[in-house]
Order: C-alpha cells, then structure tokens, then sequence
C-alpha cells in the first residue's frame, strides 16, 4: 500500500514538472486529487483494511495528497502570473500617440488686459461699473461740460444715431452715470471698462475700440493731483513693468481741469527712441485730471465739498504691447490662428 | 499752428540761434504739443552762384554744361533746366549738399563732369503752393543784388523755422505769434513787445486830422492791462469819444458780438516787400498781393482774422443777419454756396457779400484795381461758425473765430492794419470807425488763496513762488488786506481762464509738472466689487474649448437682423463710415457667423468661437398711446457662441452636432445654476435662419432666454452650429446658494425601461412623464438608448432609460421597486401610447 502511493506520488511530481499551462494543471489535479482521483480512490479503499493500519495509511495518503497540492499551487501562480504578463504584454499601447482631446479654448487679449486692470483696481478698493454702449448725447458729453457746438467735440468724430443719441465715443459717459445714481453722494472709486466707438478706420485706428475709465471722488482736500500721479504709477508700472516712467503734460479736457496727457516711456525702446515712439522716447497712452467743478456740480456734487480725478486710456494699445501684437486690426478681425495663442495662464 | 521763429522775433527778444528743440519740447512741458520742429529750408550747401558760361551739352538734345562762378572758384555743373543761361545768378547745390529729397555728389553726365546741382524752389523743399508759373517751370532764378558767394536761403529771407504746433482747442489765445510770444515769454522770462499801431487818420478832403486831445483823454481812462494799451488810436475807438465813420453798420443777429469797420483810401496794389511774404511762407500762407497779404499778416499776429472788401463794390453799408432758406453766395474761391437760417452772412443790403468767419464773397473781393478799403474785424458766434464751415469750408479764419476771440484784438487788428496799410499800400486811413460792440473788454478778476492752489495739486507751493508764476505769465495781481486772498488779473486775451481752477492749471504748468511727486492715496480699505459672473461665463466657455471673440457691433442692414425673427427695426448710424458698418447688430451671433466665413475663406474649418458682448434695437413703440418716442432703444447683453468642424480632436476626432453645442449650453447653464430650469422649446418662434428640424429655443423657467440651432443649409451648407442666450433675461433668474444634501447610505437599484413611442415624441416629454410618475423614490433616468429598423413598426422609435430608484432612509423592498416601475410604464402607456419592449 505504502509502496502504491509512493509510486502514485512520484507519478504526479513527474507530471507535474512538464504541466506549461493552466488547464494541463487543472487536469492533473484532478486526475491525483479529484473525487475520482487515484489518491482519493486509495482513501476510498481503506475500509478494506485493518483498523489499526488505517491511521498510518491515511497519513501516508494525506502527506502526499499535501505535497502534490503544494507543487501544485506554487506552479499554479506561477503561470497565472506568466499569463497575466502575457496578456498585459498583449495590451501594449503606443503611449506617444495622440490624446483625445477637446478643441483648445482661449480668451481675447483685450478681454485679458481687461481682467488684469479689473484685479488691480478691485484689489485697490475701487468698484469696477459698466453703462450702455448706446448713450445719450447728456452723458456722453454735455453732463461733461461739453455743451453741443464746442469744439473739442471735433477731437472725437461721433457715430449719431439721432441728435440725441450716439454710440458712446468715451467710458467717461458713465462719469455722470456714477455720480447721479449715487444719491447719498458719498465717496466714489470705480473704474469702466468697455467699448467705445468713434467715426475713424484707418491701419492705427478701429472704428471700435476699448477704453477704461477711473474716476475718484472724495470730500475736498482729499483727493489732490499728486494722488492722481501716485496712482497712475502704480497702474502704468503694473502695466508695463516697473522701469516705466511717467511724463504729465498740461492739457486741455473739458470734463477735467486742470487737465493732464501722461506719457509713459517708450515700451519698445525703453526711452532711447525708436520708430514705435516716433524717436521721443515717449508714448501719449492716458488722459486724465481733475474733475472739473462744473462737471461734478451737473451731477449732484458740490464742487465746494467734493474734489476728484479721473483717468481714460485706450486698451488695445496696451494690449498690443503686452502681447507683441503690431497690427491693431488682428484685434478685431478674430482669425481663429491668431485667437488660439491666447489660451494659457498668463503670467 | 506753425510758429515761424522769426515771426516770433518781431514780438520776442530771442537768442539768434534759439535751439528750436529746447524750445518745442519746453512748450511741450507746459501743454503745447509740436508735430515737427525744424528749418523752413531744410538743406545745407548751398550758394549764390552765376552763370558764366552755358553751352549744349555735346551728347544731349536738352542738358547744357555750365560754368558757374561761386565767388572762390569757377566750377562746372551739367544742368537740363530749360531756362538756365549766360548772366543768371543761381542757387548752387555743391558737392555734399544734403536736400530734402536727395543728396548731391560730384558726377559724370554723359561724358561731362558735374560739381553740384543748379536748384529749382522746389529742390529746395518749398511748398508746391508757394510757386510761382515760371518757378515750377525750371531753376530759380534769383535777382541781379543777389551776392555771389553768398547764402541764398539768407539773401532770400527764408532762413527761418518753422515749429507745427498741434493746440488744444481751448487755447484760441495760442493761435497769433502774440499769443505765441507771451507762451514763449513765460518759458524764457522775456518781456513781449509792443505791436505798432500808429497811422495818422485823414480827413475826406485828404487832411490829416489831429486827434491827440481825444487820444490823451481816451488813454487816461483806458482799463486795459498790459503792454498792449496806450499804442495809437486804439483806446480812442474803443471810447465812446471814437469818431464816427459814414458808414452804416445794421447788426440784426444776436450771433454778432462785434462789428468794426474803418476806410482806408487810395491803396496802391503791388507785390508784398519780402518781409511780409517770408513770415506768411513760413507760416504756411501764399502771398497774393500786398493788401491782401496785410490782412493775413494781421491775423497771424493778432489772431483776429479781418476782412477786406473793396469799399467802391459796396452800397456804403454792411449788414449782418442769418442768411435766408437757400440763400445764394458766390465765396471768393468762385464757388456757389447755398446757405441755410444756421449761417450768418454778412450783406450790403442788397446782396450776401460773405461768409461771416468762414469766408469773403467773390463780388466784393480786393482786386487789382481796387482803390479803397472797407477793413472789417468782428466777432461772430463761435458755435455757428463752426456749424457753418464744417458744412461749407475750414479756413484759417473760422478755426480762430471757433476758439473764440478777444474783443481787445479785434480792435488791436483793426489799428494794425490800418498801420500796415499805410505803410506797405500807401493807404490814407479815413478817420473815424464804424462799431457795433455788445462785448465786455474788461480782465476777468479771479479770487484764489494758496491753499485752494495746494490742495488741488497735493504740493506745498510758497506763495512767492505762486506769484511768480502770475507775474511771468504777464498776470497782474491784488493781495486783499486779510493777505490770505489774491485777486488776479487776467488779461482778456487768455480767454481759457474763467474760474479758479484754470489759475491752478496755470500755476501746475508753470512752477512744472514734474516738480511736483506723486502721492498714495489714504482711503478707507474696502473690497472692490466686479462683474464675477460674466467671468465665470467667460472661463466656463474658455474651458470648454471655445475661442472668445471680440467682434464689432456695426453690421450692413440684413446682417443686422440675421438670427432674430426679423420683426424689430434695426438701429442705424446717421452718417456711416460704409455701408457694411451703417447699422447695429440684433444679434452677436451675427457677428460670430461673420467671424466663421472670415475663417473659411483662410481654409480655417475647425471653428469654435463665443463672445460677450451687446446687440441692439428700436423697440416698437404704440404710436396711440405713446407720444413721439425716439428714445425706445433696447441695449441686451448677450452670450453667444458658433461651433463647426472637429470638437474632439485627436485619432478619433468627433465633429461638432446639434447635441455637442447643446452640451455646452447645458454645461454653462447648470454651471450657472439652472439645472433643471431648462427645457429645449420647438415653436413657431425659431428662427428662420435656423435648420427648422435642428434649432429649439432655450427656454429658463418657462422664459425664453435663447435659441439653439444648425444654421440653416439655405444659408450654410455646412454644418455650423450657433447658440445665443438673452443674459440680461437670464441672469435676472435668482438662483439659491449652492448647498449640501444628503445623500442616500442604502443601496439603490438600477432598472432599464425600454419603450417603443412615436417618432414625433419628444424625449424630453417622456422624461416629464417619468420624473412626475416616479415620485420620490425615483433617484434619476438617464436616456441610454435610441432605436429605429428592424423590429420597430414604422413611424415609431424604441428609446431605453436606465432609471435609479432608492431612498434616504431604507432598502427598498421588490414589491416597492416594482411599483414604481409599474406606475413609470402606466403613466408612459398612458400618456404617449407607449408600449413596453421586453
């Protein structure tokens, strides 16, 4: 009997050895330890012998059962894991090919210089406002001291929709808007951004195009020139870097008085002259001032409390700068090559 | 304004070799913006030359071989002008010499060796306007005095230079060189001279009168200020003492201020001596003849323009009126002008004879016989004038009379030209004026202190060094008793100072703008506020892969209505640039479709744009109930957004449909807080331009914010999807705080439910049904398929749902889960006549 297990034993690790694969396994298996396996069929004879033989037999029997199975188990994970590495060697991708992606998106340069100066002015406490793009013909500029027949208003070609109202040529429309819907006639600080439009197309202007409008108003002796000079420093600096210098002109706004043109040092040949600055070394890039007396009492401040400054300039020329762009109509004419570049963060 | 410097030096003690560089950018400092600053004959090497010798050139039919003596040498120069010759005294170019547009060098001609160049005026770089017939036929050809040797830009009088100042439209003042004088003045700390106005006046006999009593008493009581009174008759036909002129003034318009006339008899007409004709070249002006050149000198000095009639073409008046409906006038340029009630004109009482401020009228003009002089100088209504020449003509003269005039020049100018009209015409001045004067001559007296001064400019101003400013300014000035108050006299040329604050913008351009350091202002810490949502929006559609846009609103009228259902009226531009940008757009998506077709035809088919901005109409208004109203028009703030070619993109790209463009509507709505607000409405209210089987409109809480659609193939036959929503409309829909809920800890379980309908149903329809059947305990149904061919009877379609059913607080037993199922398919059954497919 003990010889017969012994043989049936050697039989299976012998077979075991040549088993390559899963299913040979499985067959094996069951051949040496199924239900109807010879081990088993050996157990099965047991009963045939004598009581005290028994426990030696079934301990022979079991012993071997035991070492076949473990054989068994270890060959099994082995070629489970061989197949596993098989299949995912099966799976293999090329990893460089391309991503299934969603068409790139972007945002406008101008709609960028718009948020960037927003970010700055909010982080400053002012408010940015917005008014209509179609203006009346009071706040676009009478409620700025610019009665109908004046000059100055030749500086600023006009699209008229009727004698009374126009496409608004200047954010400082919303000026007036702020202080008259301001009825407690507390302190002011906004800016506005927008679009403004005026009667002129040619390669350096749009017939539309973006502004930004700052205007501070404080009780008297607050708010002073030398403010409106800190101010637009810090706003140009952050604009064009910090080696940007500022030149104030006298100048002549009706809305303002005294009046101001600022200059910044050229951005392209940092003051030394080139052709974008017309060899000056300077670049005329804001308007700005003190509000003018008439303009803040047309619009509920008395002038005899209040005092002020306001500030425009044009957005697309700093645009322009910041991101290297030499024609301003490519602002307008929304090819999707140009548009695409504007599609990451911005440091 | 072009500043001759030598014009400037009438009026102006200057350094001969002021660096007109400094002086521009100094201007500059103080608010006088320049364009050019340089030399009104901008070349060098040149000389006086004569011609000593001029043969045919051997190898030319045109060009002739000179010898010409330039004083140290005797050189020779290939010239082809056709009237150079023997004996004529030339301008030389010589080796070297740098004009305008070319630079010379010594040469070969055809075999013939050339050692400068013989100059036309032209070479030399002198207006077109400024030649005569002869000058623009050849070489210049310069007067027997000219010196050989010499500097013909000196001998000519043209060594000038000439600054192009661009003023601000306040500074009327700035646009005479004795306006430019007391700016320059101020800058270098000179004194302006005083303009000569003497003339002696005669009697109608020829007879010298004497005025010199009324002289002295008119002086004595003069009120003007500065260096310019006390000079001649002028405070004397300012007084109420003037005598009168036989001449009749009738002035029946509020829009004339001030009317002067003055005779001036037996005028010699002639050329202008050089000086007069130097200063008005270099000044930008073309000499015609000495009276006329006089009236021009004049109003270049002054800055009051004047005008001249010839006094024997007049019926011993004037009149000044608001020209009649179509009026008729032929102006001095031969031109016929139809006038309307806006412009003033000036008539003899039987016929329009000028423009008044804009321009003379061609009947009445100086001529070469004229004999005798009607001088006029007035000021008329600036806003009118401007109406009137930005209608007809600008000039000179109405660009003065739109700034504004002072009252004192206007009689200055009239003395003046009298002055030079003696001199230069041999004029006899008929004594006695013609006057109409409704002005105030008076200086304008400003109350200021230091501290309002400081305050506005945040400095620290001395007081002394405030007064300084005053006084270099020629501004004389009154300390009040108190000492805190100082009243200054402005002159009433400076007609831009009328209040306070223009003293400070003095004092801020004169103590310097860089003087005085910029400042951080201490204001209350606050947070400021913007608009966050359209930036969210903006992000939002950035992240989807969209490109923003920034296109403009002005369209062509059929572009205007494109995407609207054309039943409003567009806004239009009263006098457009062009057509193609006349009228306002209605929609933005208009303007993205624009966008998409200026990309195609650069072979850009992959398009995904969106854009922010505005669009535009005229609201209809109830004629019955609403009185006239021009006002109605509606401003809308709008999202809107194209999308065609790829979306995905990479090996498996996915070209854009009606469901991807309805995906990133979604998208930004439920970003926006909408989800489940929102329904895709098909109606009679979409848009035309739309695919009718591919648009819906977009409708928020039963609102209608928006429409979605393929644009349709009549109008595209590709396929371009476009979506706009109203965010005026939408954004105006609350939406709660975003907040937690629970969710469910028990299982939930998952059925598919697949029912066969009518094509015609509307899975959003069946949704409804869903949701309202399912109650509670029906977590969510997803449509997971959609099914039509083989199996289906005609007409209808299978659609599947995978719905979720579960509750918060249990398990929910089968017999639960089935009778919410039960009552899905009933209320399906019932409703659409659904069958259950197994």
């Amino acid at each position: 009997m003990e010889g017969q297990v012994e043989k049936i034993k050697q039989s299976a690790l012998a077979e075991i050895k040549d088993i390559s694969d899963l299913q040979t396994l499985e067959s094996i298996k069951v051949k040496y330890l199924g239900k109807k396996g010879e081990l088993t069929a050996i157990l099965k004879t047991m009963g045939t012998l004598p009581a005290e033989e028994r426990p030696k037999v079934g301990n022979i029997v079991n012993s071997a059962k035991q070492e076949i199975t473990e054989k068994l188990e270890e060959l099994e994970e082995k070629l489970k894991k061989e197949e596993l590495a098989k299949k995912l060697e099966s799976e293999k991708i090329d990893v460089t090919l391309p991503s299934d992606k969603i068409k790139k998106g972007s945002k406008h340069p101008l709609t960028r210089i718009i948020e960037e100066i927003e970010d700055l002015f909010t982080s400053m406490g002012y408010d940015v406002v917005s008014g209509p793009e179609l203006e009346t013909d009071e706040f676009c500029y009478e409620r700025l001291n610019l009665p109908k027949g004046h000059p100055a208003r030749d500086m600023q070609d006009s699209f008229y929709i009727t004698p009374e109202y126009v496409l608004r040529t200047q954010t400082s429309a919303v000026q007036a808007r702020a202080m008259i819907a301001n009825t407690e006639k507390t302190p002011i600080r906004i800016i506005v951004p927008g679009k403004t439009y005026r009667r002129e197309d040619d390669a350096t202007h749009s017939h539309q195009f973006n502004q930004v409008e700052g205007l501070v108003i404080d009780e008297k002796g607050k708010i002073s020139f030398a403010d409106l000079k800190g101010t637009l420093e810090i706003f140009m600096k952050h604009m064009l870097g910090d080696d940007t210098k500022l030149r104030f002109r006298p100048s002549y706004f009706p809305f303002t008085e005294p009046s101001y043109e600022v200059d910044v040092s050229c951005f392209k040949c940092k003051g030394s002259g080139c052709n974008l600055c017309k060899q000056t070394g300077w670049i005329e890039l804001l308007g700005s001032g003190m509000v003018h007396p008439n303009v803040l009492e047309m619009n509920g401040y008395d002038p005899e409390k209040y005092s002020g400054f306001a500030f425009g300039t044009g957005l697309d020329r700093l645009a322009m700068f910041k991101y290297g762009i030499t024609d301003i109509r490519l602002l307008y004419e929304n090819d999707v090559r140009f548009l695409q570049q504007f599609d990451r963060m911005d440091k | 304004m072009i500043l001759s410097t030598n014009f400037l030096k009438d009026y102006l003690e200057l350094d001969e070799d002021i660096d007109i560089n400094e002086l521009a950018e100094k201007m500059t400092s103080i608010g006088n913006e320049y364009d050019s600053a340089k030399k009104f004959i901008d070349a060098t090497n040149l000389i006086i030359g004569k011609v000593t010798d001029c043969k045919d050139h051997p190898d030319s039919d045109h060009l002739h071989v000179c010898r010409v003596d330039i004083g140290s040498k005797v050189i020779q120069i290939v010239c082809g002008a056709p009237n150079v010759r023997k004996g004529l005294k030339v301008i030389v170019a010589l080796d070297g010499a740098k004009l305008p547009e070319k630079e010379i060098k010594k040469s070969i001609i055809r075999g013939e060796e050339s050692n400068g160049m013989i100059c036309s005026i032209a070479e030399l770089g002198l207006d077109n306007k400024f030649l005569t017939e002869a000058d623009k036929e050849g070489i210049h050809e310069l007067e027997e005095d000219a010196p050989i040797g010499g500097d013909p830009v000196k001998y000519l009088g043209w060594d000038d230079n000439v600054i192009d100042f661009e003023l601000t439209t306040n500074r009327g003042d700035l646009l005479s060189i004795l306006g430019m004088a007391y700016e320059v003045g101020t800058l270098y700390g000179k004194k302006v001279k005083q303009i000569n106005l003497e003339h002696i006046s005669y009697d109608k006999n020829g007879k010298a009168v004497d005025n010199k009593e009324k002289i002295k008493k008119a002086n004595k009581e003069a009120k003007s200020e500065g260096n310019e009174k006390l000079n001649g008759e002028l405070e004397l036909i300012k007084s109420e003492d003037a005598p009168k002129l036989d001449f009749r003034l009738d002035i029946n318009t509020e829009n004339c201020s001030l009317f002067l006339a003055r005779k001036v008899l037996n005028v010699q007409i002639a050329e202008s001596p050089k000086e007069i004709k130097e200063k008005l070249m270099a000044s930008g002006i073309r000499p015609i003849n000495n009276v006329v050149d006089i009236s021009n000198y004049v109003m270049l000095e002054t800055g009051q323009p004047l005008h001249f009639y010839d006094a024997d073409k007049l019926h011993n008046m004037i009149e000044v009126k608001m020209a009649k409906e179509n009026e008729k006038l032929t102006t001095l340029d031969g031109q016929e002008r139809t006038l309307t009630t806006d412009d003033i004109v000036i008539s003899d009482g039987k016929r329009a004879i000028g423009l008044a401020g804009v321009m003379g009228g061609f009947d009445t003009e100086i001529t070469e016989s004229t004999k005798n002089v009607i001088i006029e100088t007035a000021i008329f209504d600036n806003v009118k004038v401007r109406k009137t020449s930005n209608k007809i003509l600008r000039s000179e003269a109405s660009n003065r009379f739109e700034k504004g005039l002072d009252p004192n020049r206007t009689y200055m100018a009239m003395e003046r030209a009298c002055h030079l009209l003696e001199k230069y015409a041999y004029g006899k001045v008929l004594d006695g004026i013609s006057k109409y004067d409704k002005t105030n001559k008076e200086s304008k007296k400003i109350d200021i202190t230091v501290k309002n001064i400081n305050e506005v400019l945040g400095t620290v101003i001395a007081k002394k060094d405030i007064l300084d400013v005053f006084t270099k300014l020629g501004f004389e000035y009154e300390i009040k008793k108190d000492d805190e108050i100082i009243t200054v006299i402005v002159p009433t040329r400076r007609i831009d100072i009328s209040i306070k604050e223009d003293l400070i913008e003095e004092v801020g351009r004169i103590y310097g703008v860089d003087n005085i350091p910029g400042r951080n202002m201490i204001l209350p810490v606050k947070k400021g506020t913007y608009d966050r949502t359209s930036r969210e929006i903006r992000n939002k559609m950035f992240n989807l892969g969209l490109n923003e846009t920034l296109t403009y609103v002005l369209v062509n009228e059929e572009e205007s209505k494109m995407f609207t259902n054309k039943d409003k009226e567009s806004i239009k531009i009263l006098s457009p640039l062009t057509e193609e940008k006349s009228v306002l757009r209605q929609s933005v998506t208009t303007a993205l479709y624009k966008t998409y077709n200026y990309n195609k035809s650069r072979s850009i088919d992959n398009v995904s744009l969106f854009e922010l901005g505005k669009s535009f109409y005229k609201e209809d208004t109830d004629k019955k109930n609403k009185a006239i109203d021009s006002d109605n028009y509606v401003e809308e703030y709008k999202l809107a957004c194209l999308m065609t070619g790829e979306y995905f993109t990479g090996l498996q790209t996915k070209n854009v449909d009606f469901y991807t463009i309805k995906g990133v509507t979604e998208e930004v709505l439920d970003y926006l807080g909408y989800n489940g607000r929102y329904s895709f409405v098909v109606d009679s209210s979409l848009k035309e331009d739309l695919h009718p089987g591919k648009s819906a409109m977009i409708s928020v809480n039963n609102d209608k914010v928006g429409f979605i659609g393929r644009v349709n193939p009549t109008i595209c036959k590709e396929e371009v999807y476009v979506m706009e929503l109203n965010l005026d409309k939408l954004l105006a829909k609350q939406v709660g705080k975003m907040k937690y809920k629970e969710y469910s800890k028990f299982q939930s379980v998952k059925k598919d439910l697949a029912v066969v309908v009518d094509n015609k149903v509307e899975a959003q329809e069946l949704q409804k049904v869903i949701k309202s059947n399912g109650g509670k305990l029906l977590l969510n149904s997803k449509i997971f398929d959609l099914y039509t061919g083989k199996g289906i009877p005609e007409g209808k379609k299978s659609i599947a749902f995978s719905v979720e059913i579960g509750a918060n607080d249990r398990t929910l037993t089968d017999d639960e889960i089935v009778a919410v199922m039960t009552k899905i398919t009933e209320g399906l059954e019932k409703k659409f006549n659904a069958e259950l497919r197994s």
